[in-house]
């Protein structure tokens, strides 16, 4: 993380109420003041004053966007396919499909990686979360949720649980066991309650806690043991689609995107917005942190997948082509992030040059959209998970070892 | 604050938002174009002759001409116009999908293509249904008789005047030419099989839970969202930003090998618990181990439990932080004065500068003397280079198969747990009494 940017948590007294808590660092007429979170929602919810219209506040906002984009345009002294043309070429990727996973009898939604390289967790439309062992698409864990459309579904980093929630508004986390004729669904345990659909979760470096987002707008940090809220997050003008936690040094942020056609960056201390990116056309289906965790990838529903600067503050390329016209719904990094791996609803992922801009190859097989695509921890392979009902584990680079 | 919680009217099912509408609709139109489009002719089916039909090999063609792409991708996207209704194939319709062959479709009539606007009424198709199950004599297909079932209950209130308009509907179609009247058939079976899919059928209108936002609707934004927003927007301008020269420059191109993977950043060395000990062993050499310590200690308070908070606070500051502290990290006053106040109120994020700083010590100093040190180094020429091995695609498959899938994560983190509290129970302060007592006892 760039030492320019890092914000020093600033814990203290309120300007306005003198409490010790969190700070926000804003600036009223140019003049920096810190208040609590508390204050300042408090004064964003004071009555109209003297000389302010709803066309007023709404002036002065255009204003400012638009200052902060002749801002953002006067750093702007170089794009990123010109510092990439001194790049080599990426040689050409042999991609084999190596296993399909077929189980689920209904739209596959989600899926994620155990940090062992070798399992993983989908959910699905009939209600189902299943833990496969990737290689021998053996079945470890079979467990039926009360409701269908499981839109999220999330293994912890210890890989002794999972976390899943959809159309029931919460989150629940349920730990696994060896014994393969126990019930796991009986342990189940309510962490998350939003008061709409769930559409992303995540856990955060730990077992312990877990990061969720949903359809009504808001996404929270909350403690998985006690099930209570520790920081809630509120930005984002619609629903939100997805999220993604920072892998840099201090993992303090995570990136969301939503239906506003906006992606926002948070401080999950505070639960403050630091940075807002509104480029996209449409709604913003998938985001991904980029490796080194200065910058980020989001798919939408406008069929473009752009990349953004943290540092620089700026979205600094556009993956598109004229023959791409269906909305992207899901994109992955390689592990040098060299690669940008993006699932869209014509049933084909796309591999793309992120330095370059150019597209590397297609990848077909599926016969509904792909929902998503992730690349498992050692790099080596990538899982698809599909509305056909079906997962593909694809080797990119046919460095399957024996 | 925009929370929403009204779901949206459920009874109608899916409204197609789609962004690419647009462009696909031009794209038809171009294809339907006199001269310049896909060409078609008559074809006889099943004794009548239908008039502009054109196979999918004409199609896929086209496009690839037109767009100037692979076939394969061509065929994707004539898939995609399937599966959204603007071509219907004539034979095999329950299958949305383009064939590169001769297989036969027509170009659905825009009365009967999708839009934004608005949805395939339930009303609509009931009355389908009941028209067809007028024809059909009662033989309607399991997921149409479903649907009409369903909607029998439903739609209970209207079912005279939709089963008065299936009767009209009927009567006027029996008057039509045979042609007409096939051709019409076909348009609003193709267009009931995009909007109510059967069982296996894909079909693009099917996009998934209704998203809370209307597409077709201007957002409303109250005063205080504006407020909010300037505040947010005046924050981003004194924000401080980096050049894009700067900050793209950066991009690293690292190889697989997990040994190099280390020389990458600080980070990628902590990843990797393997690393983090190679590195443990070199701190060990330089004394200079507390470092590290404090940076893993201030992690477990990170991401603990809410409850173990305060007692992990104070065993943190009792060993790093005070003044004659067993392992006293060597940070600078005002970051020292920050973490003790805020100790007093202890928080996940107390440790928050001190860790920081401590980061920042070890990435711009030790980092990159652990690099050139002899422990990297010797690591790095001990690291294996595996030979390439010659297994055949076969072989591999079978390796695979037969692969045992490893020791169960849960086992791992079971065995984790035990060393950690048999190491706790080793440093815990030795009890002078009791071990005096026990030898006393032996004697």
């Amino acid at each position: 993380m760039c030492d320019q940017t890092f914000v020093a948590a600033t814990f203290g007294p309120c300007d306005s109420c003198g409490t010790a808590s969190p700070l926000m660092n804003i600036y009223i007429k140019n003049e920096p003041i810190n208040y609590c979170s508390f204050c300042m929602e408090v004064m964003a919810c004071q009555g109209l004053q003297k000389g302010e219209t709803l066309a007023t506040l709404k002036k002065e906002c255009e204003s400012l966007k638009k200052k902060l984009e002749e801002d953002r345009g006067k750093l702007n002294d170089v794009e990123l396919h010109q510092v990439a043309e001194k790049v080599e070429v990426v040689g050409a990727l042999s991609i084999k499909t190596r296993r399909v996973l077929k189980g689920h009898t209904n739209k596959v939604l989600c899926m994620d990686w155990c940090k062992d390289k070798r399992r993983l967790v989908s959910s699905s439309q009939d209600g189902k979360v299943i833990v496969w062992d990737g290689f021998t698409l053996n079945k470890e864990h079979g467990m039926s949720m009360p409701t269908t459309w499981v839109m999220a579904c999330a293994y912890a980093p210890s890989g002794c649980a999972v976390a899943c929630g959809g159309l029931d508004n919460k989150c629940s986390v349920i730990p696994l066991s060896l014994d393969s004729n126990e019930n796991c669904a009986a342990k189940k345990k309510t962490v998350a309650m939003h008061t709409n659909y769930i559409s992303g979760c995540t856990f955060t470096n730990s077992d312990m806690q877990l990061l969720s987002c949903s359809g009504d707008g808001t996404s929270a940090l909350w403690d998985v043991e006690s099930g209570q809220l520790l920081q809630s997050f509120h930005g984002h003008t619609s629903d939100i689609l997805s999220l993604d936690l920072a892998p840099s040094e201090t993992g303090n942020t995570f990136v969301t995107g939503g239906c506003d056609k906006k992606a926002n960056v948070w401080d999950m201390r505070s639960g403050q917005n630091i940075q807002s990116f509104e480029c996209h056309e449409s709604d913003i289906n998938c985001v991904k942190y980029y490796p080194s965790g200065d910058a980020f990838a989001s798919a939408s529903d406008d069929a473009t997948c752009r990349f953004f600067d943290l540092r620089a503050d700026r979205e600094v390329a556009v993956f598109q082509k004229d023959s791409i016209v269906f909305g992207a719904s899901t994109v992955d990094f390689s592990l040098s992030g060299r690669l940008l791996f993006a699932g869209y609803n014509d049933y084909t992922i796309n591999v793309w040059d992120v330095l370059k801009g150019t597209r590397i190859s297609m990848m077909f097989g599926h016969e509904n959209r792909v929902s998503r695509v992730r690349l498992s921890p050692d790099g080596t392979a990538l899982c698809s998970a599909s509305w056909d009902n079906t997962l593909r584990v694809i080797d990119i680079f046919c460095c399957f070892q024996a | 604050m925009t929370i929403r919680t009204a779901r949206p009217d459920r009874v109608q099912h899916f409204r197609p938002r789609m962004h690419c509408l647009k462009k696909l609709e031009a794209m038809v139109v171009e294809m339907q174009d006199q001269k310049s489009g896909v060409k078609g002719s008559e074809q006889k089916l099943n004794v009548t002759t239908i008039p502009h039909v054109l196979t999918g090999k004409d199609i896929i063609a086209w496009i690839a001409n037109k767009m100037k792409t692979t076939p394969e991708e061509a065929q994707t996207f004539s898939t995609m116009l399937v599966a959204y209704g603007y071509i219907y194939p004539l034979q095999n319709h329950k299958k949305l999908v383009m064939c590169n062959d001769s297989s036969l479709y027509r170009f659905q009539t825009p009365y009967f293509w999708p839009t934004q606007k608005w949805f395939a009424e339930d009303s609509d198709y009931a009355i389908y249904l009941a028209k067809r199950n007028i024809r059909k004599k009662g033989m309607l297909e399991p997921y149409e008789q479903a649907h009409y079932n369903h909607l029998h209950e439903w739609l209970n209130h209207k079912w005279d005047f939709i089963v008065m308009q299936a009767t009209e509907q009927y009567k006027a179609g029996k008057e039509r030419k045979k042609p007409d009247r096939v051709v019409f058939d076909c348009q609003e079976r193709a267009y009931w099989i995009v909007n109510k899919p059967p069982r296996r059928t894909h079909s693009a209108i099917d996009c998934g839970p209704e998203r809370l936002i209307d597409p077709n609707t201007d957002e409303k934004i109250t005063f205080d969202q504006y407020r909010r927003q300037n505040m947010f927007y005046q924050q981003a301008i004194m924000r401080s930003k980096v050049k894009s020269s700067v900050s793209l420059g950066a991009v690293d191109l690292p190889t697989k090998m997990r040994v190099e993977r280390w020389s990458f950043s600080l980070f990628e060395l902590l990843s990797d618990l393997r690393g983090r000990d190679d590195f443990k062993i070199f701190l060990k050499k330089e004394f200079s181990g507390e470092n590290l310590a404090f940076w893993e200690a201030a992690e477990e308070l990170k991401w603990g439990t809410a409850a173990s908070m305060t007692a992990k606070a104070e065993t943190i500051f009792k060993t790093f932080l005070a003044p004659g502290a067993p392992r006293w990290i060597n940070i600078d006053g005002r970051t020292m004065g920050l973490t003790v106040k805020g100790l007093d109120h202890p928080h996940r994020y107390v440790l928050e500068a001190a860790q920081t700083h401590v980061f920042l010590l070890m990435k711009k100093d030790t980092f990159f003397r652990y690099l050139k040190s002899p422990v990297y180094k010797d690591i790095q020429k001990k690291a294996l280079n595996p030979e390439a091995h010659n297994f055949s695609p076969a072989q591999l498959e079978q390796n695979a198969n037969s692969r045992s899938p490893g020791i169960h994560p849960i086992i791992l983190w079971q065995q984790e747990e035990e060393e950690k509290a048999k190491a706790a129970a080793a440093s815990a302060p030795v009890d002078v009494k009791a071990m005096m007592s026990k030898i006393d006892r032996k004697k």
